[in-house]
C-alpha cells in the first residue's frame, strides 16, 4: 500500500512539472523569426540584373572580391525598410560597403523609394521571384547579412535595423575583416 | 434606420478595408499558380508543397498560402521537380537554408529522438504494469 502511494505521488509530481512547463512556455513571447541556416556558409551562385537605373546589378562574384560587405534585402513596398533607411545611411557613413537585393520590385518603384529614403547602396540586384532570398535562407524584408571578403555569410540581422543595432552590425562587419 | 446606420458605418469600414501590410505590385512567379504539364510531376510537387511551411504565414503550408513568398517557394518546388530533382532533395535544399522549421515532416535527430522514444517507453511500462497486476489477480 505504501509503495503504491509513493508511485502515485511521483505521477502527481510529473504531471505538475508537465503543466508547469506548459504554463512557462505559454507565458513566453512568441519568436516569429526564422534564422537562416546559411550562416558560416558560402553565398550561393547568382546573377541579378540591376533593380534601378542608378546602380549596377549584383552577382555572387561581386561578394567575393576580398572586401567584406553588408547585403541588405529590402523592397520598396516594405514599410520597415523605409524605417531603417537612416540606420543604413549611418552604416554607410561609418564606412560600410552596402549592396542590396530588391525583392519582387519594379525599377520605377525602387527609384522612387531611393529618391525619398536615400541610396546608401553600391549595387542593387533585382530578385523578382525571391530566388536569391530563398537561396540564402532569408524569410522576409528587411534583413541584413554580413558577407566576408570570400563570399561567406557571417551574420544575419532580421527585421529593420534600429539605432541600437548599428554598432552591433559594424562590429560584425569588423569581425568579418573590414 | 438601418440605412442610416449603414450610411454612417460605410466610411468607417472603408478606412479599415485598406490593407495594413504592404504588398508588392509584381505578378506571381511563373509556377506559383501554374501546374506542371506532367501530371505525375505535379502530383509529386503538390505532395511536397503540402509538407513545407510558409515562412510568412507560419501555420500554413506553401500549398495553402496566397502570400507572394509562398508563391515563390511553389515556383522553386515546381521548377526543381520539373528539372528532375527528387522531392526529398528539394526538401533538403530548403532545410539547409531554413532549418527543420521549414518542413512539416518530422525527422529523427539528436534533439527530436525523445519524441519517438518516450511513447515507446510508456507503452512498455504500461504493458509491464498491466501484466504484473493480471498475474497478481489470478
Amino acid at each position: 500500500m505504501n509503495a503504491l502511494r509513493w508511485t502515485l505521488w511521483i505521477a502527481v509530481a510529473i504531471c505538475a512539472l508537465w503543466f508547469g512547463l506548459f504554463a512557462y512556455q505559454l507565458s513566453q513571447p512568441k519568436d516569429e523569426f526564422v534564422e537562416s541556416a546559411m550562416i558560416g556558409q558560402t553565398m550561393p551562385d547568382f546573377v541579378l540584373p540591376p533593380a534601378s537605373a542608378s546602380r549596377p546589378g549584383l552577382t555572387s562574384a561581386d561578394l567575393a572580391d576580398g572586401q567584406p560587405r553588408l547585403l541588405n534585402v529590402f523592397a520598396s513596398w516594405c514599410i520597415p525598410c523605409a524605417a531603417e533607411a537612416p540606420q543604413l545611411d549611418a552604416l554607410e557613413r561609418s564606412g560600410a560597403n552596402i549592396v542590396a537585393v530588391a525583392i519582387r520590385d519594379r525599377p520605377e518603384d525602387v527609384d522612387r523609394f531611393l529618391e525619398v529614403y536615400g541610396n546608401p547602396f553600391t549595387r542593387i540586384g533585382s530578385d523578382e521571384i525571391s530566388e536569391v532570398q530563398l537561396s540564402i535562407g532569408s524569410s522576409g524584408v528587411p534583413e541584413t547579412f554580413v558577407i566576408d571578403g570570400t563570399g561567406r555569410i557571417t551574420y544575419q540581422h532580421i527585421g529593420d535595423i534600429r539605432p541600437e543595432h548599428v554598432s552591433v552590425i559594424l562590429e560584425e562587419l569588423r569581425k568579418a575583416g573590414a | 434606420m438601418k440605412a442610416l446606420l449603414i450610411l454612417l458605418l460605410a466610411p468607417l469600414l472603408a478606412v479599415f478595408a485598406v490593407p495594413l501590410a504592404a504588398q508588392d505590385a509584381m505578378p506571381p512567379a511563373p509556377y506559383a499558380y501554374r501546374q506542371l504539364d506532367d501530371p505525375a510531376q505535379e502530383a509529386k510537387a503538390r505532395e511536397l508543397m503540402h509538407t513545407l511551411r510558409c515562412l510568412k504565414c507560419q501555420s500554413q503550408s506553401i500549398a495553402d498560402s496566397d502570400a507572394p513568398m509562398a508563391g515563390d517557394m511553389r515556383h522553386q518546388v515546381r521548377t526543381r521537380i520539373a528539372a528532375g530533382e527528387d522531392p526529398e532533395a528539394v526538401r533538403a535544399w530548403l532545410v539547409a537554408r531554413y532549418g527543420d522549421y521549414v518542413s512539416y515532416t518530422p525527422r529523427m535527430t539528436s534533439a527530436t529522438w525523445p519524441l519517438f522514444a518516450v511513447p515507446l517507453v510508456i507503452v512498455v511500462l504500461a504493458g509491464l504494469t498491466i501484466a504484473r497486476r493480471m498475474r497478481r489477480r489470478t
